[in-house]
């Protein structure tokens, strides 16, 4: 198969396993995010495909080709750190010509190929200049041009945009995936910054304690997370507590939730609802009667808590779509069930 | 932090003690040097206050010539060889666990606490033919028979090293700690083997340290004057052991101090011409 394939990845520290039994396949020329909290192992993979770990077991299979014996340097990979490692002593063109020079490629080519890749990333006259004398998103650029400068097969990026400040991160993500878009170039960045990941990815991985929780795409993340943990860590989401009643419906705090049932023989689970979806209603029928306690007025949205029973749900509207409330007024929640995603606990 | 000009004699006031000292115990000093070399030397080995070149003079041979120009090379090839032994054992070194680097650094300490008399001996006991590491290889087999490696160039050169090399460790290691470890990451990433990695981005990264470790060692080796009589010939006596040799054993001190003011002299021409050359490979 072309592409990336991680087969049964494992990596120990001591007693400690960063990683364990990782599988993933990434087809060629798609963009993967790998998600998760701080030491989810996330970063840990990515040195293990990039060669600078050796797993303690699996194997990493580059379009068929067991890459995992390959040291670092010979695995043709195009690799931006988080501190972004560009060399102090060299200019910009010299940061970037690096890996040319390393293979010994005539000077005018290297020139050639420099210059393409400063107009590639709007840095045109460029090439003389301090690296310490660029800007913080020049800087960025820099990095990727100097990890793109041999048309790798593989583009590693680490927490790559976190030194930026948020409104050029958003403008970066964007033009990180044009470019992979542009030159169809196998992308695994790793980040914890979920937006991050939703812009950019065609698959999101999302991880915790060493394993991978869910692979698909941002939507289907977003959508229909396969875990609790998947539903609390992307976006946020209520997780109410279900149980079935005799008929094998799905009732919360005691009251049925309409339409929903729950899947034989689960007595008990968890259901996500995105704020969003949760409506606010007059109190009675059949909505589940609350007390709101506070109201987030964002401007562009207005959060809602709604206390029922000393458990809180939040909804989620824009101005003109929420009915006149105020705290401390009783309200009725609808759960739409077809919004609802039961969750195994 | 906003740093402001001192103003009034108050804020000086630290800088008293530190200069009041390098006053008594470096500016006196050596200032009584220099008037002494000047003097004039009566036989029996006193010396009357007059202001005479010939001191100098007598420097000015091919013998002192051929001396100073053995201890600066001498000293030049310590620096060198303890550049070599301890930047890559440094840079290992700061790779380590925790508990690793402290055990390493407490050995080399313990180095320093030696006195240099004692390792001068224990060398020369190692190099000497009836107890000495050529007996190992006989014993496994490489050497026929042992041999005496003391006294000999090779010998005083390692004697130094030896000495110096504590040091050098020393001041290397919190540059190379600091070090971003990415950087050699980043280099392997781009194609470079390890060892590239090592000298396209760790021996630059670390310019000005290096300088000023090879300055360091240098100076610190010009001054030794045990270690060359212990595991030498007198062809290898630097200078120091010339000024040592002049000043206690032959009562000539407005000699041995001639020699001491022209080695400081030719030290710092030389470390001003490395200082040159290094900001000058910088601007380039």
């Amino acid at each position: 198969m072309s592409g990336l394939v991680l087969k049964d990845i494992s990596k120990r520290f001591g007693n400690f396993a960063a990683v364990s039994h990782v599988d993933l396949s990434v087809p060629h020329g798609t963009f993967v995010c790998m998600l998760g909290p701080s030491g989810c192992g996330k970063t840990t993979l990515l040195r293990m495909i990039a060669g600078l770990d050796e797993p303690s077991e699996g194997a990493i299979l580059l379009d068929g080709a067991d890459i995992t014996p390959i040291p670092t340097h010979k695995r043709n990979l195009g690799m931006v750190f988080q501190s972004l490692a560009l060399f102090p002593h060299l200019n910009v063109g010299e940061n970037i010509a690096y890996p040319l020079r390393i293979r010994g490629i005539a000077k005018e080519d290297q020139k050639k190929r420099v210059d393409e890749l400063l107009q590639m990333i709007h840095l045109q006259g460029y090439g003389e200049r301090p690296v310490s004398k660029l800007s913080g998103g020049q800087r960025q650029r820099v990095a990727i041009a100097r990890a793109l400068a041999l048309s790798p097969k593989l583009f590693l990026l680490d927490e790559p945009l976190s030194a930026l400040d948020a409104k050029l991160r958003e403008a970066m993500q964007v033009e990180l995936r044009q470019l992979q878009q542009r030159l169809g170039i196998t992308t695994i960045v790793v980040t914890h910054d979920q937006r991050e990941a939703m812009t950019m990815a065609d698959t999101v991985v999302v991880m915790n304690g060493g394993e991978i929780r869910q692979a698909a795409s941002p939507v289907d993340i977003y959508r229909n997370p396969s875990d609790t943990f998947v539903a609390d860590f992307i976006g946020s989401t209520n997780l109410l507590e279900i149980s079935a009643d005799s008929a094998s419906r799905a009732t919360f705090l005691g009251k049925p939730v309409a339409g929903l049932a729950l899947p034989a023989g689960l007595a008990k689970a968890s259901v996500s609802i995105r704020p969003e979806d949760v409506h606010l209603t007059a109190p009675g029928g059949d909505a589940i009667d609350g007390t709101i306690t506070f109201i987030r007025d964002l401007g562009g949205t207005i959060e809602t808590f709604v206390d029922v029973s000393g458990q809180s749900i939040v909804a989620v509207s824009t101005p003109r779509a929420r009915p006149e409330v105020s705290v401390g007024q009783k309200v009725g929640v609808v759960l739409p069930h077809e919004a609802c995603v039961v969750l195994k606990r | 932090m906003r740093r402001e000009p001192p103003r009034t004699l108050t804020d000086y006031g630290p800088l008293f003690f530190p200069a009041a000292m390098l006053t008594i115990f470096f500016v006196v000093p050596f200032g009584t040097m220099i008037a002494v070399s000047f003097f004039q030397r009566q036989q029996g080995g006193f010396y009357t206050p007059a202001f005479v070149w010939s001191n100098y003079e007598r420097f000015l041979s091919a013998f002192f010539a051929n001396v100073l120009g053995f201890s600066l090379m001498l000293s030049i090839a310590v620096a060198i060889c303890c550049l070599v032994l301890a930047l890559p054992f440094t840079y290992l070194l700061t790779r380590m666990s925790r508990r690793a680097q402290v055990l390493w650094l407490v050995g080399l300490l313990s180095i320093l606490s030696l006195s240099e008399v004692i390792t001068g001996f224990a060398w020369s006991t190692l190099f000497s033919r009836t107890a000495g590491i050529t007996n190992l290889l006989v014993a496994i087999g490489i050497m026929d028979s042992p041999r005496a490696l003391t006294p000999s160039l090779g010998a005083v050169l390692t004697g130094m090293v030896y000495q110096a090399f504590p040091y050098t460790v020393l001041v290397l290691y919190p540059a190379l700690v600091r070090l971003d470890p990415t950087l050699t990451e980043a280099a392997r990433t781009l194609g470079a083997s390890p060892l590239r990695a090592f000298f396209n981005v760790v021996v630059p990264a670390l310019r000005n340290t290096i300088v000023a470790t090879l300055i360091m060692v240098f100076i610190f080796a010009l001054g030794s004057y045990l270690l060359p009589q212990i595991l030498g010939r007198p062809q290898h006596w630097t200078l120091s052991v010339l000024i040592t040799d002049q000043a206690i054993y032959q009562s000539n001190m407005p000699f041995a101090a001639a020699m001491a003011v022209f080695l400081v002299l030719v030290t710092l021409a030389l470390v001003a011409l490395t200082l040159f050359l290094g900001r000058k490979g910088e601007a380039a």
